[in-house]
């Protein structure tokens, strides 16, 4: 059937879909994908309670600002085809952001589905389409028009790769630089398998790769080379290497075994592979973890924990579960994974054994007050509420900061108090050429804010380049 | 890839290897290091580049084969290639000219120290090289250092060559020494040697800058797990280091730090061991 045939009451009568899960108690113990993706009818159906609406809300709440509807509307008539079509245009990583993006806080939160009832299931249908794409059409190709203009990429995460594949598409040579040994970014170190399984990623980079953009590994910028000598080869330069300076506590006992950065724990999991049997990389396994912060690191850190053999792994969070910054849907996985929460508490020291490996934290109980800066109630500490809880493995996983080491290498870019980069309306930094998104900009931010910053950027590179000529 | 040039054991299990790394090689300042992984699904170890040829864009590394990674790393035969080479890292060393220099290195540990010495030479330092081994042939460098510095004076612990003894001895000896002392030291070599430098330079009043190896991951200061306590703040010593002020080091929570995976290791190491059997 055709969506054409469908009244609106036929479509308002149709229930939002649910998504196939791994058994919960199965899942905890095993690093395979959580969701297992909509089935073909299913997804046809759920793209069919799209309404087709004029005003289009769902595409302002996209920071890349994919055409959800036309994208809706050929899923629906199961052309899927010119579905993954619309997707590959406007989102360079439709896997990627089909599976982690925060649908409930965009596209979805502004669908007008959702106002009395459940919104159109936008992110399942995403990652729908780009799986078929992947499964039944051929590689994106380069553009037959070159412009012969070279532009670097500092950085293979979400915001580069996607300026990377927007660049390449605009017929720019595109050469992208990155620290570590594999492409990815914090989609290769940082998100779980469970969540983003690494062979989706490693199809992105393929595809961009087939769009003709060149990838150099083990590229410290800072380093290795600096922005000035990446300008003396390439006409324009996209800074987006992240926020990876990660935060600690500043308690006594950080500094115990068995206590981690959220960074450190989840890179030897995922890019180092420690959860494999056979891996030469070791991760501290014990039958308590506990780790602080409640964003979609903590939530990642604390679901790795439990995967890794911990009887209880904890998440410790200073606010209330309505001040948590995690996407619900993580949260829901989470506790039925039987993770525990702990709410409105703090660490004030961590405590070792003679062993030097962490035995304990105490924690003092807060109460919420006042709203501070972020809007969110602030957390204030109740005299004499401490006490201490046992554990085996402590994770930092409260935020992190701009890291120094590019910036120190280019005094010429200007900063703000935090280190971040400055850019200006197009995303330009300070110095003529030079570009910069993501959380090197915006602080720790998401996947896909980095990547409509990257895909924003490339158009403003583009225009500059089109300036120069 | 990163071609591996040439290749010698210059002691037991201690390897000399010239790797082609153009930009590192034109990028590298002493005292920096690089980050290698032989290999899809090794570790990523941190090594001192020992030397490097800007223009034939090569890197020296020397490279003691302990674990299973260091073994593979050696094994890499000439014309192979290493699949990962990061760098350089860290801070160059901050070279001054402070008058008389003493270095001291401790077993491969004078890999490291032997760049630093180099550029203290160069920089007009009177550099004094104290290095020693086990036992004679763990001695490495002798005659690549004693190149640019004043004396080398050599210890090893069983006395098949100098001085029988530690370092410390002969160091001690310098600092009693009014016409012998020198006004700085470099410390490379085992956390406890690092350590009981320290203790004797401090109330001797003579700066001690040591580069420290602590366990490490990205290189990058990404993830932290190099974190060292100097002068009681927190130090990445991939990003702040790897040199720092010895006197403010917390040299017992590093040597508590750097053993957290031994057994880990071992367990490793034995696995392998029976893989290989069994092939």
């Amino acid at each position: 059937m055709s969506t054409g045939e469908l009244t609106a009451k036929n479509r308002l009568a149709i229930d939002r879909t649910s998504m196939p899960e791994q058994d919960a108690a199965k899942r905890a113990t095993n690093f395979q994908e959580v969701n297992l993706g909509l089935a073909e009818a299913a997804a046809v159906r759920e793209a069919q309670r799209c309404l087709d609406c004029k005003k289009r809300p769902c595409v302002d709440g996209c920071p890349v600002r994919l055409r959800i509807p036309e994208f809706l509307v050929a899923v629906a008539n199961a052309d899927f085809a010119a579905a993954a079509e619309i997707l590959r245009a406007d989102n360079a990583l439709p896997a990627t952001t089909g599976r982690v993006c925060p649908q409930e806080k965009q596209c979805e939160q502004k669908c007008v589905r959702g106002v009395k009832g459940e919104p159109v299931a936008i992110g399942w249908l995403e990652r729908f389409v780009a799986d078929w794409a992947a499964e039944n059409m051929a590689a994106p190709q380069p553009p037959a028009e070159k412009t012969g203009r070279k532009v670097a990429v500092v950085g293979s995460g979400p915001g580069g790769l996607t300026a990377a594949g927007e660049l390449a598409r605009l017929g720019h040579d595109v050469t992208i630089f990155e620290a570590l040994h594999d492409a990815g970014g914090v989609l290769r170190y940082g998100i779980p398998e469970f969540r983003l399984p690494k062979r989706i990623v490693d199809r992105e980079v393929d595809n961009l790769k087939s769009l003709g953009v060149k990838i150099e590994c083990n590229v410290v910028i800072g380093r290795t080379l600096t922005v000035g000598q990446i300008l003396d080869e390439f006409d324009a330069c996209f800074i987006a290497n992240g926020a990876g300076l990660p935060m600690f506590l500043n308690v006594p006992g950080e500094n115990l075994k068995g206590v981690y950065s959220a960074n450190e724990y989840l890179t030897r999991v995922n890019l180092m592979g420690a959860y494999r049997e056979d891996s030469r990389t070791p991760v501290a396994r014990g039958a308590a973890a506990v780790i602080f912060g409640g964003g979609n690191t903590a939530m990642d850190a604390v679901r790795t924990a439990k995967r890794l053999g911990s009887e209880r792994a904890i998440l410790a969070y200073r606010r209330g579960r309505e001040e948590m910054p995690a996407r619900l849907e993580e949260v829901h996985h989470a506790e039925q994974e039987g993770v525990e929460f702990l709410f409105l508490v703090s660490p004030l020291e961590l405590i070792g054994g003679e062993d030097g490996w962490v035995k304990a934290v105490r924690l003092q109980r807060m109460e919420l007050g006042e709203p501070d800066a972020s809007g969110r109630r602030r957390p204030v500490p109740v005299d004499g509420s401490e006490f201490e809880l046992p554990c085996d493995i402590a994770v930092v996983a409260i935020g992190t900061r701009a890291n120094p080491l590019l910036t120190q290498s280019c005094p010429d870019l200007k900063l703000n108090k935090w280190g971040n980069i400055e850019i200006d309306e197009n995303g330009m930094t300070s110095v003529p050429g030079v570009f910069a998104g993501g959380d090197i900009v915006r602080g720790g931010a998401t996947v896909i804010l980095a990547m409509g910053d990257g895909k924003n950027s490339a158009i403003a590179i583009d225009q500059y380049l089109k300036r120069q000529d | 890839m990163f071609e591996v040039i040439s290749k010698q054991e210059i002691a037991p299990s201690v390897h000399r290897m010239v790797v082609k790394a153009p930009r590192v090689a034109a990028a590298r300042k002493p005292g920096q290091f690089v980050i290698v992984r032989v290999d899809e699904d090794h570790e990523r170890i941190p090594l001192t580049i020992a030397d490097a040829d800007a223009e034939a864009g090569v890197i020296t590394l020397i490279v003691q084969a302990v674990g299973d990674g260091t073994k593979d790393i050696v094994a890499t035969p000439v014309g192979g290639a290493i699949r990962d080479v990061a760098g350089p890292l860290g801070h160059p060393t901050e070279i001054e000219n402070f008058g008389k220099v003493v270095c001291v290195g401790g077993g491969v540990g004078t890999a490291v120290l032997f760049p630093l010495a180099k550029a203290l030479a160069d920089a007009g330092n009177e550099v004094t090289t104290i290095i020693g081994g086990r036992s004679e042939p763990f001695v490495i460098l002798r005659r690549d250092l004693a190149a640019f510095s004043k004396e080398v004076l050599v210890t090893t612990e069983d006395g098949s060559l100098g001085t029988k003894g530690f370092v410390t001895a002969v160091l001690g000896e310098m600092l009693s020494d009014d016409a012998r002392r020198p006004d700085a030291v470099y410390a490379v070599g085992p956390v406890p040697m690092m350590r009981a430098i320290c203790q004797q330079t401090r109330p001797a009043g003579v700066k001690t800058i040591v580069s420290l190896n602590p366990i490490m991951v990205d290189g990058t200061g990404m993830c932290g797990g190099c974190r060292v306590t100097v002068g009681g703040e927190i130090k990445f010593a991939c990003v702040d280091g790897p040199e720092f002020d010895g006197h403010d080091v917390d040299f017992a929570e590093l040597a508590d730090r750097q053993n957290a995976y031994k057994e880990d290791y071992c367990r490793l190491d034995a696995k392998l061991q029976q893989t290989e059997t069994a092939r």
